[in-house]
């Protein structure tokens, strides 16, 4: 017999599929800047709002961008799906 | 830590009362809950609103070495420590997100309260992958609970002066009341609780300890001056090395959704609207809580140089330079990050014994009545059990600790995830990466516990990952029924609804 794959899951591997690329970005953002600026002579240090520059944009700025894209993510891809498979929630009820 | 003046005690005991009566009123509103014992008590009915969500998987990982010895090291180490500590900040998302609502909606499909319900349905009823995987979560969280017990008891003594045995005595009871009453619903509600106290302390600690410092750029200055290495991404003497680094993003960022005590919440949700909720607020959250105590604990090394024990530092800092109020709601920070991850991991324990062991093989014909009843006695009981372990440690308890972290990582992540995702694996596969990784997870630790420089989690979860893909393959594919069970859908009643 041929499987007829629930409908929802198309929906569900999509916004996991978006997740995991978040992770890649916020991965990639936060070595750029920690090991792109930061290996060097601490003398050397430029520094923005009083925090090394690596510092602030890996870490300060990666939090502020990175908690952006979630609720951009969550917005966009993010669909409100029912979660049961039977009647008694149907619609996500009461949300 | 000298003793802190009466009103500070006073407010933490006043905080344990508050916990407690959380569980008393949930467990008032059983009374007119329908459906299953079991999974409203294990699993709170899966009605979780967005905000408790998000807050009861941000408080049942942070556990007490974000508030003492994270911030600790940061203190030692400078921001390259602070860096380490924002690995965490996809946690959430990523937990939530690629288990995602796959994993709820299979949780509904086979009716699973715990991750071994799932991985039993998904894996044909194996016994050994059943009976295994329940030894690892008692085993490993007991000795997880146990030792965040004692650090909670030695934190509230040395906040308040009790004595130690008292300060445990008083400890343990809170947390069994809590949680023999009210069941997983307390749990997750006071888990918000816990959540935003740590969160609000946070805050009102990290930016008093800027205008005490006289602003974040003179802060950094004096850095400087004290050491530049506090200023870099390697730590003082490059001490923070990047393999090890690394490394956490597989040990506390992605391998996180492999713990089953978190896990399991990402079957407890209401509906879609309260994932999408708990994504935004869990990481918000972490996030500054993460960055909030480490970067506090950095700061900390100009305002109150020569702390010795900088586990300590966050604590010192805080009744230093705030009002004792406000002293009091930081200080109960750690004591809530402890609270809120034994609660969880006493309530998982439970489940598994009760749900996994005891419906399954002993007494699957069991009354409502009778489960309910023999649910409450073993939280009894396992809390007695752990109170008297934690007063005088076995070391086969300390010993287990060393492992529970990564262990329960490598004995659930690849049956979780390739069970959930990957049609074509299979119980042997299962079993086979659960037994060679946990394996291999206690022989890196102690005979080679920095294999080129990395964590063992990162070979660990390699070898699982081999050893699921070899066994899986060398067998034969799972049953179609049980394909049909998890990929398929009742056209009639699901195809109606998403047209409709």
């Amino acid at each position: 017999m041929q499987l007829k794959e629930d409908p929802r899951f198309d929906q569900c591997n999509r916004e996991a599929k978006v997740m995991v690329i978040l992770l890649i970005l916020n991965i990639v953002w936060w070595y750029l800047f920690a090991y792109g600026l930061g290996l060097r002579n601490p003398d050397e240090y430029t520094y923005v709002m009083g925090l090394p520059a690596w510092f602030f944009y890996s870490c300060i700025l990666g939090y502020v961008v990175f908690s952006a894209l979630t609720v951009i993510v969550v917005q966009v891809f993010f669909r409100d799906i029912p979660l049961d498979d039977d009647e008694s929630a149907a619609g996500g009820a009461g949300s | 830590m000298t003793p802190q003046p009466l009103f500070i005690a006073a407010i933490l005991v006043l905080y344990l009362a508050v916990v407690t009566g959380t569980g008393v009123y949930v467990s008032r509103r059983y009374q007119d809950k329908q459906g299953s014992f079991i999974s409203q008590y294990f699993l709170g009915g899966r009605g979780l609103g967005g905000y408790v969500l998000a807050m009861t998987l941000v408080a049942t990982y942070t556990s007490a070495s974000s508030f003492l010895g994270g911030p600790g090291t940061a203190y030692q180490q400078g921001l390259g420590w602070v860096l380490l500590a924002m690995i965490q900040l996809p946690s959430m998302y990523v937990t939530l997100g690629v288990l995602g609502k796959r994993f709820a909606i299979v949780g509904r499909k086979i009716k699973a309260v715990t991750v071994v319900d799932f991985l039993r349905e998904r894996y044909e009823g194996n016994r050994a992958v059943t009976v295994l995987s329940a030894f690892f979560i008692v085993a490993f969280l007991m000795a997880a609970v146990v030792a965040q017990f004692i650090g909670g008891a030695r934190l509230f003594q040395s906040v308040t002066g009790l004595s130690y045995i008292g300060s445990l005595l008083l400890f343990t009871t809170v947390v069994m009341v809590y949680v023999t009453l009210g069941g997983f619903a307390a749990v997750a509600l006071n888990d918000a609780i816990n959540g935003t106290v740590m969160f609000v302390g946070t805050v009102i600690l990290l930016f008093t300890t800027v205008a005490a410092g006289g602003g974040v750029a003179n802060i950094v200055e004096q850095l400087h001056t004290i050491n530049p290495d506090l200023l870099t991404p390697t730590g003082v003497d490059h001490f923070i090395s990047l393999p090890w680094i690394s490394s956490f993003w597989v040990l506390v960022c992605i391998g996180i959704l492999g713990l089953p005590q978190n896990a399991v919440r990402a079957m407890a949700y209401k509906d879609s609207r309260a994932m999408h909720n708990a994504i935004i607020i869990g990481t918000v959250v972490i996030g500054m809580l993460m960055l909030g105590m480490h970067l506090t604990g950095v700061f900390a090394r100009v305002i109150l140089p020569g702390i010795k024990v900088t586990d300590m530092a966050i604590s010192l800092l805080a009744v230093e330079l705030l009002p004792p109020i406000l002293a009091a709601l930081v200080l109960a920070g750690p004591m809530a990050a402890i609270m809120s991850t034994v609660d969880s991991q006493l309530i998982y324990i439970a489940g598994t014994i009760i749900k996994d062991v005891y419906l399954n093989y002993v007494n699957p014909q069991a009354e409502d009545h009778t489960v309910s009843q023999l649910s409450r006695a073993c939280n009894v009981i396992l809390s007695v059990v752990i109170f008297t372990l934690a007063i005088r440690p076995p070391s086969v308890i300390v010993w287990i600790n060393l492992f529970a972290f990564g262990g329960l990582q490598a004995a659930f992540f690849w049956p979780l995830l390739l069970g959930l995702y990957w049609k074509r694996a299979n119980a042997t596969g299962a079993l086979v990466s659960q037994v060679a990784g946990v394996a291999a997870f206690m022989i890196f630790t102690v005979y080679l516990p920095r294999p080129l420089g990395l964590h063992p989690i990162v070979p660990t979860l390699l070898i699982s990952l081999i050893a699921f893909l070899v066994a899986t393959y060398a067998t034969e594919p799972p049953q179609s029924e049980t394909i049909e069970k998890f990929w398929g859908y009742r056209q009639e009643e699901t195809g109606a609804k998403l047209a409709g």
